[in-house]
């Protein structure tokens, strides 16, 4: 039988810093990996610290490379922090439920993406860029701490000039020097050129800005089931064994990262849940 | 279905048996004043038990009873879901499985809300991934499970409709008569049990003795103290988050976690790294956990369960809403142990009423 | 050529004023532009004014002796900016410069003071929107402060 929790050993391919704390990193796939959906996650282990879930954060086309956009904050990640090719290490994976990106199809696709929230979204604009004529509009929402945290800025950027993409970005807080938007994210929703009724909005980041994310996404217009955001809990086994990511009636591994906004809300709006 | 006679002396040969051909008989014993769940060469006689919230103590009956008592502070889990085991080790830059092909086991005396139990975390470690561990020592597994000739005062099986007569999914079913000289029915629903029953022999049973059978539950069903409205608890209860009764509870609650170690479905778990001193490698196991614990909810950046009422909260719905959509079954089985072992009392029948009852 | 007063018409922020109001504030208002990088109001200057932007993006900027300018907000077209005029002692709490050519209508604030003294439902009208902006940026204001992609989430 095969067993769920063993890792497969895979080999370091690339690591670049991309801020102060966050990196990007690509591991060979395992043989029998096979494919991740958008959204998707994997289990990294290092021997003697243990595992961490990290989302996939590269382009489901490349069979060849599986990328993971870290920040180094808890014992695993800032042990992978430290590590370069060719390093070893285990991953198991892919965990849990993608973004439906089949109900975005003839639709808007509006991504929202708070921080690190990025890392699960960029591979629905790899996906959703290289077919284009399956949306109306693919916009994306940024916000981050300062602008030098806003994460793949050059390929964010590319994406902008040559693949149509609406990309507008806000920081909490920068410099004279900075040219962009200083605010917060949900004001972006009213610069951005978006049809609500045509909406399909996939939300990730720190839950109070799904909170107010989904809440300016409503007033708009934006229908409650076609807002879709990707959940955070402690996942450490990610088949539903151990219980830590439990939110209602929900593992977060298995059942989601990634859920309908109304199916999670009333669980969201209650305090310490 | 054919029906047998057994007496004290079959059943004895019976454990004789099954560890001549090498299985691990596990079963009741006596020790640390309470009735446990161990390796066993021959069951305990004439033992009871006095439970109510809070409260357990063992008492002598004086007859000849084998299954006298209720249930102790075992589970059957700790042998299917062990309190804790490797999963893999690291050796010169490997991963090493280290599941191993189990020893084939009996459990001897399963309760009908035990047998439950057992089929509730089926569903938590065999559904959309498999387990191997559990998997393979399930499937190396004899259930010999005896129908309850008496009900604790936390026992609530018949609220939840897992017992007091056991249920599908045991190899033999034994019920207990006549505890002053008794004499035991005993029923097959498996091929396995069936070989045992033709491997011990006996007589069959006669059609009053069967009758006898069904007094005894019916009178152990009407033992049970303790009622328990499940009907509509999953939505009763979601819906109930910000009852103030949840503060109420948490006033009392310990956060101890003894009700999830005593639980029969509880399954939670954290894993750790053990880094052997010979030799370098390091092994990756798997605990037992409580959701009582501050950093069960930990997340880089904080506990979302940080108060105790939260935490309360949280196994209460889990337990009796959360799994129902989880795995289509409430993960209480009526048991009553986590009432006897609260340090406090907690009772989560009278507490599930309490927050049931419209403001 | 649309007028000053056709422009606030067509403005969300004064849907629902009656004509009189409307003909009132646009007697107050004027075209102005701002080039980039011009100081539009500086902090603790008087504050007799408020503007519609209609073009271009305004930095809201405070400085530090520690960290210099930092910019705190940026307003866009169609934003409104200042309310210092309402209070006493009306002046700019914060600087505001032009990021890019700034083309905005000003209303003369000081004039306004005394209409909506004279006429309370307008003064009402009035203050209802700019409450309206005022609890949208205490809003947005406590989300930046709260540091919300500090903290680490999907580590």
């Amino acid at each position: 039988m095969k067993d769920p929790l063993l890792p497969h050993l895979v080999e370091m391919q690339s690591w670049q810093q991309e801020s102060e704390l966050v990196f990007t990193f690509q591991v060979a796939p395992p043989e029998e990996y096979g494919s991740f959906r958008a959204g998707q996650f994997n289990m990294l282990y290092l021997p003697g610290m243990g595992e961490s879930a990290i989302s996939i954060s590269g382009d489901p086309a490349d069979r060849n490379h599986l990328t993971h956009t870290v920040r180094a904050v808890g014992n695993v990640t800032r042990a992978l922090h430290g590590l370069r090719p060719p390093a070893r290490i285990g991953l198991r994976g892919p965990f849990g439920r993608g973004w439906p990106l089949a109900a975005a199809e003839g639709r808007e696709l509006l991504l929202m993406a708070g921080g690190i929230g990025l890392a699960p979204l960029r591979p629905v604009l790899f996906q959703a860029l290289a077919a284009p004529e399956r949306y109306q509009r693919v916009t994306l929402l940024l916000g981050a701490r300062s602008p030098e945290e806003i994460l793949y800025s050059e390929q964010l950027l590319r994406w902008k000039s040559d693949a149509g993409l609406q990309f507008l970005a806000t920081v909490d807080v920068a410099s004279a020097a900075w040219r962009g938007d200083v605010g917060v994210i949900t004001d972006l929703v009213q610069r951005a050129a978006i049809n609500p009724q045509q909406t399909v909005a996939m939300v990730c980041g720190p839950e109070i800005m799904l909170r107010f994310c989904a809440r300016r996404l409503r007033e708009l217009g934006v229908a409650s089931d076609a807002i879709h955001v990707s959940l955070e809990r402690h996942m450490q086994c990610g088949t539903g064994f151990c219980g830590h990511c439990q939110l209602g009636p929900y593992f977060l591994c298995k059942d989601g990262p990634v859920f309908a906004y109304p199916a999670v809300e009333p669980y969201l709006m209650t305090q310490e849940f | 279905m054919l029906m047998q006679r057994w007496t004290p002396r079959d059943l004895q040969a019976l454990i004789d048996g099954l560890r001549a051909e090498g299985v691990r008989v596990l079963g009741p014993r006596v020790g640390d004043a309470a009735i446990l769940y161990d390796e066993i060469e021959t069951l305990p006689i004439g033992c009871g038990d006095e439970q109510a919230p809070g409260h357990y103590r063992l008492t002598a009956r004086h007859d000849q009873s084998r299954f006298g008592y209720n249930l102790g502070p075992s589970t059957w889990k700790q042998f299917l879901f062990p309190p804790e085991e490797a999963i893999f080790r690291v050796q010169d830059g490997e991963f090493i499985s280290c599941r191993e092909q189990p020893d084939k086991m009996a459990f001897f005396g399963v309760r009908a809300c035990e047998l439950a139990a057992i089929s509730i975390q089926d569903r938590v470690f065999i559904g959309d991934f498999a387990d191997p561990g559990y998997a393979s020592r399930r499937e190396n597994l004899l259930l010999i499970a005896v129908n309850c000739s008496q009900a604790s005062g936390n026992c609530f099986c018949a609220s939840t409709g897992d017992g007091p007569a056991v249920g599908v999914g045991a190899d033999l079913i034994l019920t207990e008569l006549r505890p002053e000289d008794p004499y035991y029915l005993v029923e097959a629903q498996t091929e396995a049990g069936q070989l045992m029953m033709s491997a011990i022999g006996g007589p069959a049973a006669a059609t009053g003795e069967i009758d006898a059978r069904d007094e005894v539950l019916a009178a152990t069903r009407l033992q049970m103290q303790r009622e328990f409205a499940t009907e509509g608890i999953a939505e009763a209860l979601y819906s109930a988050l910000d009852h103030p009764h949840w503060d109420v509870v948490a006033e009392r609650c310990l956060a101890c976690g003894n009700c999830t170690q005593v639980c029969p479905t509880c399954f939670c778990s954290s894993t750790r790294e053990h880094v052997n001193p010979v030799g370098l490698g390091v092994t990756h196991m798997r605990r037992w956990e409580s959701c009582f614990a501050a950093d069960h909810s930990y997340l880089s950046g904080g506990v979302v369960r940080p108060s105790v009422k939260s935490r309360y909260r949280q196994w209460l719905t889990h337990k009796l809403a959360g799994w129902e959509l989880q795995f289509g079954v409430s993960g209480c089985t009526g048991c009553g142990r986590c009432i006897s072992w609260c340090p406090v009392g907690i009772d989560l029948t009278e507490e599930v009423a309490e927050i049931r009852r419209p403001l | 050529m649309r007028t000053v007063g056709d422009e606030l018409r067509a403005h969300p922020f004064f849907a629902g004023l009656s004509e009189d109001c409307m003909q009132l504030i646009a007697g107050c208002g004027e075209h102005v532009v701002f080039r980039s990088g011009a100081t539009i109001a500086s902090e603790g200057s008087a504050a007799n004014e408020f503007y519609v932007i209609e073009r271009g993006r305004v930095a809201l900027q405070l400085h530090t002796s520690a960290t210099g300018a930092l910019l705190i907000q940026t307003l866009d077209a169609g934003d409104i900016l200042g309310w210092s005029w309402l209070f006493p002692p009306f002046r700019w709490s914060i600087e505001a410069r032009a990021m890019q050519d700034v083309h905005a209508i000003r209303l003369d604030g000081k004039c306004l003071r005394g209409k909506c003294d004279t006429d309370p439902a307008m003064g009402y009208a009035l203050m209802q929107r700019f409450s309206y902006i005022m609890s949208q940026r205490v809003e947005a204001t406590r989300l930046q402060v709260l540091d919300v992609y500090g903290r680490a989430n999907r580590s």
